[in-house]
């Protein structure tokens, strides 16, 4: 499935074209994998004040203004972008689809990579102000998350009239997860057009319910279940970065190590770990992760073929 | 892999003699498949049948031991391909390699062998130091080796060395101890095969294909060493990953004895955070052993966290008694919490209370050992279970006020709670455990 669009109203000068595998996560020596993993950066509409010390002393100033983060976000190596907007949030801002409105096309105007929209998470609001967005970006092939049970017929209907794509969450059950690709679908929405959010689980923090529904999933759609072969994207960087590992630079015991070091490691070891059952696009929030992740994906990709793979092993 | 019914019919004599006990060596072989009679009640069996059903009933991965005593630690006996069919059971071993010329030798060491860490209730640990032989010098070898011994007395040890004679003379110190000896190759099997016959040590075989390995399991088995760990010689991500997968399924699904063992994965890389994906990656997928370089917390802490949730066993989450705790010595003028008893929900939250330096009342409810908001989404912590565990709990009794403080998670609760238990003043907390300590700090107050 691909993201962005570069005519027919679309203005990005690069697309991601994602999924396509026809084997478990990068075991090419038994299937295709014809694309790699995309890894996008999250940023915000609003200043995110209580964000990770760490992550607020790296984007910097440019945390206050999304054109400009946006900017720095890519030229730190993003891939597409994921923009929350939070700022609509009745508790942190209140804004209206106007102003929603104004974050994205100042996001879009400023770089030429696709886009994934997150609401505020609440169910009108996200409703009220990702319907304005769908409208106003028409042609973009936008990403509008999140997509569940209770809003997808307003989500889907933003996206099946303007040429967008959804992003499809359920919480961590395959059941549920081909539910709603079965409610979508019924709209009249292909499934090339869908994105799965299994919903992630941090390192520490309910990782292993996230890896095993994903190997599930993947698992099932290898098996032919058309309803479970949406490319994967997972929110690691929200996850992982609202723990206390990640968050705290005091008060913590010595063994956890230096703060810096870990929180980075932190968000690498869940974009890692999800890489390996089956996530498609990784959500990262800090640049050396983001740098980090996609090195490991490239080597994933390209790095040394075994010779022993070649030959003709007992049982190979 | 444990042959059928009709498997071992084939290998009994056939001759239906019922001196057994059972009508036919059909029905015999039947019940011996699900283990409900022994092989030595038959007493025509020859010494062929007994030593392929004995080959049937071992484990398709072998179990190895390395290290005697408390802190010793055995890998493989896994199962299964994915975590959800089962469960995985011999948590990835974490060592720390040490060179035998460094300098910083001992204290490295003593670093890496004394690293602990408290998470979810229980102390973690590494399991282990590989002492290598990068001085390519057997007395400096064994040297180092036995001041490493004498400084971490217990830490299980690999040795490291292609050298025979190196790991001879390392061997005269440590061979009572179990060490892993690393690595029997193609060049030296025939020595390194003798030497851990002799002080019985599990032996590493190191070959850079699958077809090497299987030759050379062969040839070390042959001569007479049986706990084998298997190093695919793996150069990165990619094929780290496709041969950890193939040695796993060779062994799981073909029966391939020859590399039915552990892994063995040396993850070290120049950047920590590069380490740390090639040590996540190996956790996740196959391997054993995972290898470290760097002596860094930042890097030990996030890897044994990890493995610890991929080795959890997924049917069962680890649970606490759900019952009233005490965090410090509270009072009755103490703040009341309550949260559930997920283990991994529960001392987040004690954590945070014990770190606030503010004693407290934590009352934690059965919510089948699930988090917060999944036992709300389920309707396992709702209001009325709360009002409920409050009420059994009798705490009531111990508090000079009636103020309850519930997760910023379930805010919507607290009107309905309000209704469950009249007369106390429902606190809606922090969403995060993290912000307890300010939140006990600026909003708690007992009047
Ligand atoms: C792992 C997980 C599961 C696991 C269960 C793990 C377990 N043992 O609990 C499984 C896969 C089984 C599961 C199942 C379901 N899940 Co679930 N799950 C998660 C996940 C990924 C992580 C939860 C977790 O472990 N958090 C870590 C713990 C430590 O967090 P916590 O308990 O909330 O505690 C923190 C705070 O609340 C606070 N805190 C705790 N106690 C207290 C007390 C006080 C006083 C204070 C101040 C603070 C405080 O401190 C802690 C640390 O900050 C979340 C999504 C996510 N990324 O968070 C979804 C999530 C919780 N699940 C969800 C749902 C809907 C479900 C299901 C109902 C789905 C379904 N229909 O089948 C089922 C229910 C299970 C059932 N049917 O019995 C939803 C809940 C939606 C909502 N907002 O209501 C979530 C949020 C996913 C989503 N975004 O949709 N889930
Ligand atoms: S004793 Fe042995 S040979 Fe005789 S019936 Fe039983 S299995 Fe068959």
């Amino acid at each position: 499935m691909t993201l962005g669009a570069t005519g027919d109203g679309g203005t990005r000068t690069s697309t991601v074209t994602v999924g396509g595998e026809a084997t478990l996560p990068f075991l090419q020596f038994e299937g295709a994998m014809p694309l790699k993993p995309a890894v996008a950066a999250e940023i915000v509409d609003i200043y995110p004040e209580d964000w990770s010390p760490a992550l607020l002393a790296v984007w910097g100033d440019e945390a206050r203004d999304p054109a400009a983060w946006a900017a720095k976000a890519v030229a730190a190596g993003a891939e597409l972008l994921a923009l929350k907007l939070r700022g609509c949030h009745p508790d942190q801002g209140d804004h209206g689809p106007a102003e929603a409105v104004a974050a994205v096309k100042a996001v879009l105007g400023a770089v030429g990579v696709p886009l994934i929209v997150y609401g505020p998470g609440v169910a009108d609001k996200d409703n009220e102000v990702l319907v304005a967005v769908a409208e106003a970006t028409k042609g973009e092939r936008i990403a509008l998350a999140n997509c569940t049970d209770k809003n997808y017929r307003t989500i889907v209907a933003g996206a099946l009239g303007n040429g967008h794509v959804v992003v499809g969450q359920t919480p961590i059950d395959v059941n549920l997860a081909k539910q709603l690709n079965i409610l979508i679908s019924d709209m009249g929405l292909s499934l090339d057009r869908v994105l799965l959010d299994p919903t992630t689980g941090a390192l520490g923090y309910g990782i292993e319910y996230s890896y095993s529904v994903m190997e599930r999933l993947r698992l099932a759609a290898l098996m032919g279940d058309s309803m479970t072969q949406q490319p994967m994207i997972c929110t690691v960087g929200e996850e992982s970065w609202r723990q206390k590992e990640s968050r705290s630079p005091d008060g913590v015991p010595p063994e956890w190590g230096d703060f810096a070091t870990r929180a980075v490691i932190w968000e690498i070891a869940t974009a890692v770990t999800l890489l390996q059952s089956g996530a498609d696009i990784v959500v990262l929030r800090h640049p050396a992760a983001i740098d980090r992740v996609k090195q490991a994906i490239d080597e994933l990709m390209t790095g040394a073929v075994p010779e022993a793979l070649a030959v003709s092993s007992p049982a190979v | 892999m444990a042959l059928s019914g009709l498997q071992i019919y084939k290998l009994l004599p056939q001759t239906n003699c019922k001196e057994c006990g059972f009508p036919t060596c059909l029905a015999f072989a039947m019940k011996l498949a699900q283990k409900g009679t022994e092989l030595a009640k038959c007493p025509y069996v020859t010494d062929e049948t007994r030593v392929a059903l004995d080959a049937a009933a071992a484990p398709p991965i072998r179990l190895v031991t390395v290290g005697t005593g408390e802190r010793a630690f055995a890998v493989g006996n896994e199962t299964v391909l994915f975590r959800h069919e089962k469960t995985f059971v011999h948590q990835t071993a974490l060592l720390v390699r040490v060179h035998d010329d460094d300098a910083d030798l001992v204290e490295a060491a003593k670093l890496a062998a004394g690293y602990a860490v408290e998470r979810v209730g229980m102390t973690l640990t590494l399991d282990g130091l590989v002492i290598e032989n990068r001085s390519g010098a057997a007395a400096t070898f064994a040297k180092a080796v036995a001041a490493v011994h004498e400084a971490c007395p217990g830490a299980p040890l690999v040795l490291k060395s292609d050298d025979p004679a190196a790991i001879e003379g390392a061997l005269g110190v440590v061979g009572a101890e179990r060490p892993l000896i690393h690595a029997a190759t193609a060049a030296n099997w025939q020595a390194m095969a003798a030497l851990a016959t002799k002080h019985t040590c599990p032996l590493a075989i190191r070959a850079d294909s699958l077809d090497g390995l299987a030759e050379l399991s062969a040839q070390v088995t042959g001569a007479g060493v049986e706990d084998l760990v298997v190093d695919p010689a793996t150069q990165g991500l990619r094929d780290g990953l496709a041969l950890a997968t193939l040695l796993r399924r060779l062994a799981l699904k073909k029966n391939l004895r020859a590399l039915g063992y552990p892994i063995i994965a040396f993850a070290g890389r120049e950047a920590v955070e590069g380490e740390a994906v090639l040590a996540t990656a190996a956790i996740a997928k196959y391997a054993s052993i995972v290898v470290l370089d760097h002596i860094d917390p930042a890097l030990f802490y996030p890897l044994i966290t990890l493995r610890q949730n991929i080795y959890t066993d997924p049917q069962k989450p680890i649970q606490v008694e759900p019952k009233l705790y005490q965090v410090g010595v509270p009072t009755a003028d103490s703040p009341l919490l309550i949260t559930t008893n997920f283990s991994l929900t529960y001392f987040s939250v004690s954590g945070e209370v014990e770190s606030s330096g503010k004693p407290c009342w934590l009352l934690v409810a059965d919510a089948d050992g699930q988090s917060v908001l999944t036992s709300w989404a389920a309707g396992k912590f709702d209001a009325l279970k709360i009002a409920k565990t409050v009420k059994d709990s009798g705490v009531e009794q111990q508090l000079s006020h009636h103020k309850l403080i519930i997760p910023g998670h379930v805010a919507s609760l607290s009107g309905e709670c309000e209704e469950e238990l009249p007369g106390w003043e429902i606190m809606v907390g922090p969403r995060d455990a993290v912000d307890i300590p300010s939140y006990l700090k600026t909003v708690w107050s007992p009047s």
